[in-house]
């Protein structure tokens, strides 16, 4: 029995869940343009006034917002709210160049909540289950939104947080955790753990798990649900709307239902901006319309996704998304966390070593592997082999640091790393998904 | 006296060494010692050459990561406990070693330890105060 969590909002008429948008949509446009200067003044660029915004329809002639808008603007820029209306922020990785923090007041918060408690109901959770938060809590958007959409629903929330994998089967098997959340190759990093331990999919408790902060194919899919023993729910989110729950899978498990009373989604040719016919491969834009205090209108995702309308046999009427099919931008996401090429630089040059490295990320049992090739200095270099290995610890450390996931350092020869005429080829990634 | 030891960065790949081997082979430069030490991914190669100065701008011209380091050599006597006394020694004046390796000598028969320590001239002093005298480049077959 498929549940829901608002049943009058998720299995809307279409017609109900247009005359939200464009009701949302012309409040939030004059919000912004009330008290964000810098939407303002973008508007004003492209000679608009919020009179021009009607509904959905004239949504094409908004401007788009981009990261470097976001950057640009850090911290307060985008900020619609006076700072003693908000109550919170989050954070994705990241220098301060491309660091993201997005602002919540407690109603932004709640909404957050609700579109998690969704995806939980979605994946079959009430308030008789037992849900393990296996996401970093912080200023990551993971556990803060599933551990708030678990308490709506209203199970007993584990906040267990990521890491200490024995810790985690410990919680799983003596409370009889029936729900997992985490990032998918954390999952299978656990079910991995479990099967060595001997324990076979019937000995787990769990029945249902909701993965998502990274991309995962079908194979993993089907890899973890035959290790735990579970059905596997994909969930999607971004820190610049709210976290996760943006979109979530129902139990057809064909594509994740965008929140659209709270998203209006849209598909564009990431090289000329032009909206496309559903159905289109193209990158997905955004616009946030319940959002008080960080809205965004038009943001673009860099992710490359297509978008359905198909009727859905779970009962949901709103459209649903593809998994992402690759981003646009230079971010990588392992292990569920993101990782930008100039961190890593930045740790290189600022512990002594040449900026001439590469990024090799792979995906071995499941789990993302991150290794960085550098290359050998004279600086570095000593005669005594204790010496270089402890700078190469040191590297090792900073690196963690600053990216929060291990990654593996490999000292190579001098000019070993491919030169390449133009832009240096930083990144070289392995994973099939 | 000490001697030049030449310490080349080593990326465990193969043929790394044999490239190495090969631009001083070019450069009729004879090596005398040869240790190295190394991780699973990389190591350092520590050669003791004929020439140390042309062996290393050789080895920089072809682009290798290298230092130069003073070590010094002594002679062990060739019979049993011969490098325990020689090691008594340098305990009792409580002289770390950082590394040690073996090497013969040029003609003369004798095999030497190569020693490197935080200072070189400390434990040459030493090893005077005890009677063994530091070997000299000519001893090793050095220029």
């Amino acid at each position: 029995m498929e549940r829901y969590y608002q049943p009058e909002i998720e299995c809307a008429s279409r017609e109900q869940i247009l005359a939200w948008q464009n009701e949302r949509l012309v409040k939030q446009v004059q919000n912004v343009w009330d008290n964000v200067p810098y939407y303002r003044a973008k508007m004003e660029a492209k000679g608009l006034t919020p009179a021009d915004i009607k509904g959905v329809e004239d949504l094409h002639k908004l401007p788009f917002v981009t990261k470097d808008d976001l950057r640009e603007a850090y911290p307060y820029g985008l900020v619609a709210r006076p700072l003693k209306d908000c109550v919170r922020i989050q954070s994705t990785s990241g220098t301060t160049g491309k660091r993201v923090v997005a602002f919540y007041t407690q109603h932004d918060i709640d909404l957050w909540e609700d579109c998690c408690a969704r995806a939980i109901m979605a994946a079959g959770g009430t308030n008789e289950d037992v849900c393990q938060v296996s996401y970093g809590y912080g200023l990551f958007t993971g556990g803060p939104g599933l551990n708030g959409g678990s308490h709506k629903v209203g199970c007993l929330t584990i906040p267990t947080s990521s890491g200490n994998t024995e810790r985690q089967i410990m919680f799983i098997r003596d409370l009889s955790a029936t729900i997992l959340c985490c990032t998918p190759s954390y999952a299978a990093y656990i079910g991995e753990t479990m099967k060595e331990m001997g324990l076979t999919p019937d000995q787990i408790p769990l029945k249902a798990g909701i993965f998502g902060a990274e991309a995962w194919s079908e194979e993993m899919r089907q890899d973890i649900q035959n290790t735990l023993g579970i059905k596997a729910y994909d969930i999607y989110g971004l820190t610049e709307l709210s976290g996760p729950g943006v979109s979530f899978e129902c139990s057809e498990q064909t594509g994740m239902h965008i929140n659209e009373d709270h998203f209006i989604a849209e598909i564009i040719d990431p090289d000329t901006g032009e909206v496309l016919p559903e159905g289109s491969q193209g990158e997905l834009v955004f616009t946030s319309i319940t959002k008080e205090a960080f809205p965004l209108l038009r943001y673009r995702t860099r992710d490359i996704c297509v978008l359905s309308r198909k009727p859905c046999s779970c009962g949901r009427t709103h459209v649903k998304m593809c998994k992402p099919r690759g981003r646009s931008d230079d971010m990588l996401i392992i292990k569920g966390v993101n990782v930008f090429p100039s961190q890593i630089e930045a740790v290189l040059l600022e512990q002594g070593y040449a900026a001439n490295y590469q990024i090799i990320v792979d995906r071995v049992n499941n789990t993302d592997t991150l290794e960085v090739q550098v290359e050998m200095t004279p600086e570095m270099f000593s005669d005594q082999l204790s010496a270089v290995a402890d700078k190469e610890k040191q590297l090792v450390a900073a690196l963690k640091a600053m990216l929060g996931i291990y990654a593996k350092v490999r000292l190579v020869a001098p000019k070993s790393i491919q030169r390449s005429e133009g832009k240096a080829v930083r990144v070289i990634d392995k994973r099939k998904i | 006296m000490t001697i030049q030891q030449i310490s080349v960065f080593l990326e465990n790949r193969a043929g790394q060494l044999a490239e190495i081997t090969s631009v001083l082979a070019k450069n009729n430069i004879d090596l005398r010692a040869i240790h190295i030490a190394e991780t699973t991914d990389y190591g350092v190669l520590r050669i003791i050459a004929d020439r140390a100065q042309d062996a290393a701008n050789v080895l920089l011209n072809n682009g290798f990561i290298l230092s130069m380091t003073p070590v010094v050599a002594a002679a062990v006597p060739d019979r049993p406990g011969g490098l325990a006394q020689l090691l008594a020694v340098l305990a009792q004046a409580d002289m770390d070693i950082e590394y040690m390796y073996s090497m013969f000598g040029r003609g003369d028969g004798l095999a030497y330890m190569v020693f490197r320590v935080k200072d070189a001239e400390q434990l040459e002093a030493i090893l005077r105060s005890h009677g063994v005298n530091p070997a000299a480049g000519a001893d090793l077959g050095l220029n």
